[in-house]
Parts: structure tokens; C-alpha cells; sequence
């Protein structure tokens, strides 16, 4: 048992760590949300430079062959930031769903593109219908000639309204529900036939609804085997879970140095706030559901590629489990110590209340998750 | 002891519930129900509407336009109100100055303004808390000084909420900065907004909302005959004020609707295979948030029901117990609907864009307020004295530690 990072590890830790500091104001941040993409292509750019973009892929195909601690690394550093860029969507998501089910061609073709901030992905899966349930998937592909018709509705697909591709999952056989019978396929964002309704969700970051009406893609849009997509989006998903662990393990360090700051600055009653030792003792407990968290983050991405599925789909919903608790409780209580200044948007410890809050409720709560172990527990 | 509803407080909590049915708006119900805060004209109009039957002024004596209500009466008025879900009394009006007055206020201070508050022809707000007055509230520096028959104020108020729809504050000053306890040299002051010198100023809050406010006072001419009070007795009616406000901060009408809301939208959500209500996990949520609310309904029952025995105008150090559970369980209950709404309430989608026929529907109103209303009632334990406060309340006054 190692818990050590390699240098190259910490030298990617400090790189992003750095870039992030140097070019992610609050205020910028703030100002990058009001434009239509939402995020900045110029950072876009600068990620492509320093080889995130193309981390996670294998050298052979373009990309810098780091694995989960790597993307880990760049989570964190991103959710400290609270970073608004489609990294999660196109390298984790779409990234994991390529890497996992890709042909030759389709990497050759994709992974380079990638890698040098080209090609945007976005994984279009959930539908309203089936809230956390990944094999609830109404939209249906349908064989005509060689090829496929799509359709059906995607919600909340992240940074849906900005990818140049979609990762969409459908039906090609089977029921609602059925695990089987699911297949992946890549769609042109702009094919015709692909409706797409940007927003913003409540922290900031970009998403769409996506309605597929008679979308036509040829056999090589068929992203791995027809029918057999399920173990695929199990684990891309599992990715997302991981890479998000850390990211809100990030958002929460930042939230708590920023409360400790505000214990030792805030006046009340002649003295700082945080020489009353309930406040004291509240900002230990933030302490130790934020270490909580981060053992689990790295439990998470420790078994993102752990080869027995069972054994990874348990440990990854429990890191979902811890980190969604601490993040509930880390953040509430930040802005609890900080009164009504907390509450304000002009205070950035309600933008990372809003960012673990939407981390919690991506790709299943608390209650979601509990409810799997709990039944693998009986 | 009995803790039955009587036959007329059971056909009590009838009338209440048939006059709401008859009377309040249902554009104003169905808009509350997704979740939606009232807006000024719902307020308005509902407070109108329940004046005009005379039940607007619930906790004042009946010569100033009270109703006359028993405790039990009043608490049975305000959840079913809560529960419609039809808007909220404004609290500035009725909880806060209305009992100021009536306890403190002279002659005319009450004749002009109770009728109208009632009525809500004025809207009050608060001008209490300052950048460097908030829990420490009698550290205030917001200055008045005396000029002939007027006061100069000048300073700062922050968190005023409302101030942008008020036509009226009540404003705590320092009018004795040499006093020898900080607490002796504070009066209380009726302010007209539209006064020369006062600047109300937007804050946003993370809900994306206009709500909170700063005033600023720039040599504010203010008539002493708008004092309440003597002069630097103003603690007095603050402490008056602050121990009504507490209580009023619990709602708990509005935490059991929210729990029934849920359980309907529950029914409707699949999850798991099957429709979310038959989830033994969220069943147990749900039911433990029943409890919660049993508990906390009883507890305030008492507390009214001897408050209006006690008679010495003293609130009950109860109330700090009440303002902690209720604050919380609108927390949780707030958190129930976000939940439920999953994914799907993490959206910030505008409702007021226009949706052009062929753009992709948005999911349900109801989802993209529930964060909304999670973010704003994580204010519930901050304001009205925060929970860390109410509970050293408890530890000096009740347990004397
Ligand atoms: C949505 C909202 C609406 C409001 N509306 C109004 C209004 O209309 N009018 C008005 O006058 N004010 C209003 N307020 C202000 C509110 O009353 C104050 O925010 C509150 O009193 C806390 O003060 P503060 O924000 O300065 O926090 P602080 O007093 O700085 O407190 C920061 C943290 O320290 C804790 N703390 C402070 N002192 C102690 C102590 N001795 N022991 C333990 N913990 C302590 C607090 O509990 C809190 O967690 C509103 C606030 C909000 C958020």
C-alpha cells in the first residue's frame, strides 16, 4: 500500500494547481459564466498545452497514458478552482466511453483531435424518465439500411449545448429497463435531426436537453458492440463518479481554508468568531468529513480500472456515498460560519456550495447509492 | 391536559380552510405549490383579502383590528395558511412593529400606523443588522443625533430584506455613543424610505434572487415624534421584537406542506423500477421528518399557550428551542423536494424564456425551484438570531451555564 505520488504526479499536480491560480479569478470566473459557452476557450487551449486533454488515452493513439490518479490530480485542482471547462464531459465521460469501446479507427481518428482541443465530447445517457436508473433508456436505434435511426430525448447532458459530438446510449433491442440490448453511438452534434437546448445548471457549468428526431448515422457511428453497451456506460459512469469525488473534495478544501480564514478574521462580540469553541469544534468536524472524503476520492480512483466489477461498482458507490455526506455537511456549515455574507453571490462560498451540490446529485445521490449497497449488504 | 382538538377548534380549522379555498387566487396557489416565492402584489393581495375579513392582524388585541384568536386558533390559522399554500402575513407587519407598537407605541404612533400595517399599506422592514453588527447586534453604529425636534441619522444597515418593496423601517440608532453599557445608548426609530438620504442598494443571494438589501443613511432627517420608546431604551423594544420574531421563524405549516408536496411528486417519480414513494428508504426519510414536525408542533403549542398566560411581555426562552428545530426542519424538508427532483433539480433553466415550438421541452417547474428554495433557507439558521445564538440563549438563560 502506497498512498505516495510519483514526481511526475506532483508535478502535474502543481502545474494545474498553478494555472488555475494564475488565470481562474472569481471574478472572471463569474464573468466567463455570462457568456453563451459558458467557459473559456482560451483555457481550453492551455489544457490542450499542458497534455490534459490527452491524458487518459494511450501514447499510441495521441494521448499521454496517465490513468485515474492523474485525472484525479487534475479534479481536485479543477474543483478548488471550480474550473467551468467541458474536461469532465469530454475526457472523462466521452474520453472513458471511447477508450473503452473505441475501434482502431475511431481512436485514430478521435483521440488526437482531443487531445489537441479540437473535438468536444459530451455523453448524452440520461433521459427524465430515468432519473439515477442507467439502463431506463427510452431512446431507440432503429437498423435502416446500413446504418441507424435515432430517437428519443437526452436530459441534463453535460455540456451538451458546446460538444461537437455526442456520445448518445439507445435501445436497439430489449425493454425498459432490460441491461441488454443498450448500444452507444457517436452523433454529430450538428447532424440533422439533433435538437439541442442549452442552460445553466445552478452552479454555473453548462448542460442541454437533446431530442433526436430521425437522426441518420452510418455502421461506424456504432461506438463498440450493438446490444452490449451496458458495461460500457456502467463504467463510464463510474469514471465520472471518481473524477467528480475528487473534484468536490477540491471544492471543499477550499471552502473550509476559506471558513478557517473568516474564524480568525470575523469580529463579533470584541473578538474573532472562532475563539468560541463551538465554532472551534464545528470547523474540526469540517476537517474530518474532508479527510473522510479525500481517503474515499482516492478509494474511487483506485478502482476506477479494478478489474472485478462488482468489487468496483461496490467501492465506487460508496467514495459517492462519503463524498456526497461530507460535501452536504462541509458546505452547509461554511456558510452557516460565515452568516449572511455566505449567502451572497457576490461571496464565492456559495458558487462552491452550488458546485458540490450539483456533484452530489450527478449520477446518483446519496440516496441512490446507499440503496445499491444496501442492497448487496443484506 | 387534553390534547384533542375541540369540536370548534376542528370546525375552526374548517372555516379557515374553506375561506382560503373561496378566496385566494389560483394562480397565486399553483405558483407557490412549484415552489415559487409570492411575489409583492400576491402578498399584498392575500393580506388584503384576510384583513378584509379581519384575520390580518392575528396576535393583536381586538381594539387594534385583532380577531381575538385563542393560541391554538392562531397556530391553527397560520399552517393552514402555510399549507394552502397561500402567502405568508408579512412578519415585518404583523410579528414585528404591530406588537411594538401596541406594547411600546404612543396614541397616534398607533393610530397612523396599525390600520395601515394591518392592511398592508405600508410595508416595514427591518433595519437592524450592520456589517459589523450582526450577531453582536448592540454593537451598532448607524448614528443619530439630535437637532432640534429631528434626528440625523447616518450610517449603514445590511441584510435589509424587502427594503427595495418597503415604504417604512424600523431602524435601530446609536443615540448615546457614550453610554457606559453599549446596550443603554440605542433607540428605535420609524423611518419613512422615501426620505432624502437613503440609498437602497441590491445584494443577490445564491439563489440568484433579490431579497437582501444595504441601506444607507446619508443626514437622514427623522421626526422625534417617530421614536418608539424613550430615547436609548431602544434595546428594550429590540429584545421585545427579536423574541416574536423567533418564533414566527418556524413555519412549520410550511414544512408539513412541503412534506406532502413531496409525497405526491413521489408518487409520480419512478426509481429503482419502481415509483419513489415505495422506497422503504425515502419512506423512513419522510417519516422521520413527520416525527420531527409532531414534536416540534407540540413543543410550540405549549410554548404559545403559556406565553399568552405569562402576560409579562416576556418571550419564552422556549421560543430559542423552537427557532432552532424549525429552522432546521425547513432546511430539511426543502432538501426532500430537491432530492426527489434528482437531476433534473439542478437546473437553472429561465421559465420565462421563450420556448420556441421546435427547442427541446424543459423538465418540471416545480424541479428548477426546489434548489432554488434549498439555497435560500440555508439563510433560516443565520437570520433571526443565528442557531449558534439561540442555543447560548438556551445555555445562559434556561440551564444557566
Ligand atoms: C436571508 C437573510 C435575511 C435577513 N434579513 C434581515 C433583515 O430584514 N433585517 C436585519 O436587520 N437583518 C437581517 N438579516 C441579518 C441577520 O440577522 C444576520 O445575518 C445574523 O444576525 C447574523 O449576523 P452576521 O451575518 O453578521 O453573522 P456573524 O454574526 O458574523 O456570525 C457568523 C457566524 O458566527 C457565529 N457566531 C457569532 N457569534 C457567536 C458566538 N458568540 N457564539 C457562537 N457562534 C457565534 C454565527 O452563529 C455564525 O455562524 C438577514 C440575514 C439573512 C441571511
Amino acid at each position: 500500500m502506497d498512498f505516495d505520488l510519483t514526481d511526475e504526479q506532483r508535478l502535474l499536480a502543481d502545474s494545474v494547481g498553478r494555472l488555475m491560480a494564475d488565470t481562474y479569478s472569481f471574478e472572471k470566473r463569474r464573468a466567463l459564466i455570462r457568456e453563451a459557452e459558458g467557459y473559456s476557450a482560451e483555457l481550453w487551449a492551455r489544457y490542450a498545452e499542458l497534455g490534459l486533454l490527452g491524458l487518459p488515452f494511450a501514447e499510441e493513439h495521441g494521448g499521454f497514458g496517465g490513468g485515474a490518479v492523474e485525472i484525479m490530480l487534475v479534479m481536485e485542482a479543477f474543483g478548488r478552482a471550480l474550473a467551468l471547462e467541458p474536461y469532465l464531459a469530454t475526457v472523462v465521460l466521452g474520453g472513458t466511453a471511447l477508450r473503452l469501446a473505441g475501434s482502431p479507427a475511431q481512436l485514430e481518428a478521435m483521440v488526437p483531435r482531443i487531445a489537441e482541443g479540437q473535438l468536444k465530447l459530451a455523453f448524452a445517457h440520461g433521459e427524465r424518465q430515468a432519473r439515477y436508473d442507467l439502463s431506463d433508456i427510452e431512446t431507440k436505434a432503429t437498423r435502416s439500411g446500413a446504418g441507424y435511426v435515432l430517437d428519443g430525448a437526452k436530459t441534463v447532458v453535460l455540456h451538451g449545448d458546446s460538444a461537437d459530438m455526442l456520445v448518445v446510449s439507445a435501445r436497439t433491442s430489449g425493454g425498459r429497463d432490460d441491461a441488454d440490448g443498450l448500444s452507444l453511438f457517436l452523433v454529430d452534434g450538428r447532424a440533422n435531426g439533433v435538437a439541442r437546448r442549452g442552460y445553466a445548471l445552478r452552479d454555473g457549468t453548462r448542460a442541454a436537453e437533446v431530442v433526436l428526431s430521425g437522426v441518420e448515422v452510418g455502421a461506424d457511428a456504432l461506438l463498440g458492440a450493438e446490444g452490449a453497451a451496458f458495461p460500457v456506460i456502467a463504467r463510464v459512469v463510474e469514471a465520472g463518479i471518481a473524477a467528480m469525488c475528487a473534484e468536490s473534495v477540491g471544492a471543499m478544501d477550499a471552502m473550509h481554508a476559506m471558513t478557517l480564514d473568516y474564524l480568525k478574521t470575523r469580529q463579533q462580540f470584541g473578538r474573532p468568531i472562532g475563539e468560541n469553541q463551538v465554532l472551534q469544534h464545528r470547523s474540526a468536524e469540517m476537517l474530518i468529513q474532508l479527510e473522510n472524503a479525500r481517503g474515499m476520492a482516492m478509494l474511487a480512483a483506485m478502482m476506477v480500472d479494478e478489474p472485478d466489477a462488482a468489487e468496483r461498482a461496490r467501492n465506487i458507490a460508496m467514495a459517492k456515498v462519503g463524498v456526497g455526506q461530507a460535501g452536504r455537511f462541509v458546505s452547509q456549515q461554511a456558510i452557516q460560519l460565515h452568516g449572511g455574507i455566505g449567502m451572497t453571490e457576490e461571496y464565492a462560498i456559495g458558487h462552491f456550495f452550488r458546485r458540490v451540490m450539483v456533484i452530489e446529485h450527478s449520477f446518483g445521490d446519496t440516496a441512490h447509492h446507499l440503496n445499491r449497497l444496501a442492497a448487496l449488504a443484506a | 391536559m387534553d390534547l384533542r382538538f375541540t369540536p370548534e377548534e376542528t370546525a375552526f380549522r374548517e372555516e379557515v380552510r374553506a375561506f382560503i379555498r373561496n378566496n385566494l387566487p389560483k394562480e397565486t396557489r399553483e405558483r407557490l405549490r412549484m415552489g415559487h416565492p409570492p411575489t409583492k402584489a400576491e402578498t399584498v393581495q392575500w393580506q388584503r383579502a384576510l384583513n378584509a375579513r379581519g384575520w390580518a392582524a392575528i396576535s393583536w388585541p381586538k381594539e387594534w383590528g385583532g380577531p381575538g384568536w385563542s393560541p391554538v386558533q392562531r397556530m391553527i390559522f397560520l399552517e393552514e395558511n402555510l399549507a394552502a399554500p397561500a402567502p405568508e402575513l408579512l412578519g415585518f407587519n404583523i410579528t414585528m412593529i404591530g406588537p411594538v407598537l401596541i406594547q411600546f407605541g404612543t396614541e397616534e404612533q398607533k393610530k397612523r400606523f396599525l390600520p395601515r400595517a394591518a392592511n398592508l399599506d405600508d410595508w416595514w422592514c427591518q433595519g437592524f443588522s450592520e456589517p459589523g453588527a450582526g450577531s453582536d447586534l448592540a454593537s451598532l453604529k448607524t448614528a443619530a443625533r439630535r437637532e432640534g425636534d429631528h434626528y440625523i441619522v447616518n450610517g449603514q444597515k445590511i441584510w435589509t430584506s424587502t427594503a427595495h418593496n418597503a415604504d417604512w423601517c424600523f431602524l435601530l440608532v446609536r443615540t448615546n455613543p457614550a453610554a457606559a453599557k453599549r446596550q443603554e445608548g440605542i433607540s428605535f426609530l420609524l423611518v419613512d424610505m422615501k426620505t432624502p438620504g437613503i440609498t437602497v442598494r441590491p445584494i443577490i443571494s445564491i439563489d440568484g434572487s433579490h431579497h437582501l438589501n444595504e441601506v444607507f443613511f446619508d443626514d437622514v432627517k427623522v421626526p422625534v415624534e417617530m421614536r418608539v420608546h424613550e430615547e436609548n431604551r431602544g434595546w428594550d423594544v429590540a429584545k421585545f421584537l427579536l423574541g416574536n420574531e423567533r418564533v414566527g421563524i418556524a413555519r412549520l405549516g410550511k414544512s408539513r406542506e412541503r412534506i406532502d408536496f413531496a409525497k405526491s411528486l413521489a408518487r409520480e417519480t419512478r426509481s429503482g423500477g419502481r415509483p419513489l414513494s415505495e422506497d422503504p428508504a425515502f419512506r423512513q426519510r419522510v417519516a422521520q421528518l413527520e416525527v420531527d414536525l409532531k414534536g416540534l408542533e407540540m413543543m410550540q403549542l405549549r410554548v404559545v399557550s403559556a406565553y399568552d398566560k405569562r402576560r409579562d411581555g416576556k418571550p419564552d426562552p422556549l421560543s430559542s428551542a423552537i427557532k432552532v428545530r424549525g429552522s432546521e426542519l425547513l432546511q430539511a424538508t426543502s432538501e426532500l423536494v430537491m432530492d426527489v427532483g434528482g437531476p433534473q433539480s439542478m437546473t437553472a433553466w429561465a421559465r420565462e424564456a421563450d420556448t420556441a415550438s421546435n427547442e427541446p421541452a424543459l423538465g418540471p417547474e416545480w424541479a428548477a425551484q426546489a434548489a432554488g428554495a434549498y439555497l435560500m433557507l440555508r439563510a433560516a439558521s443565520i437570520y433571526g438570531g443565528s442557531n449558534e445564538i439561540q442555543k447560548n440563549i438556551l445555555s445562559k438563560a434556561v440551564l444557566r451555564l
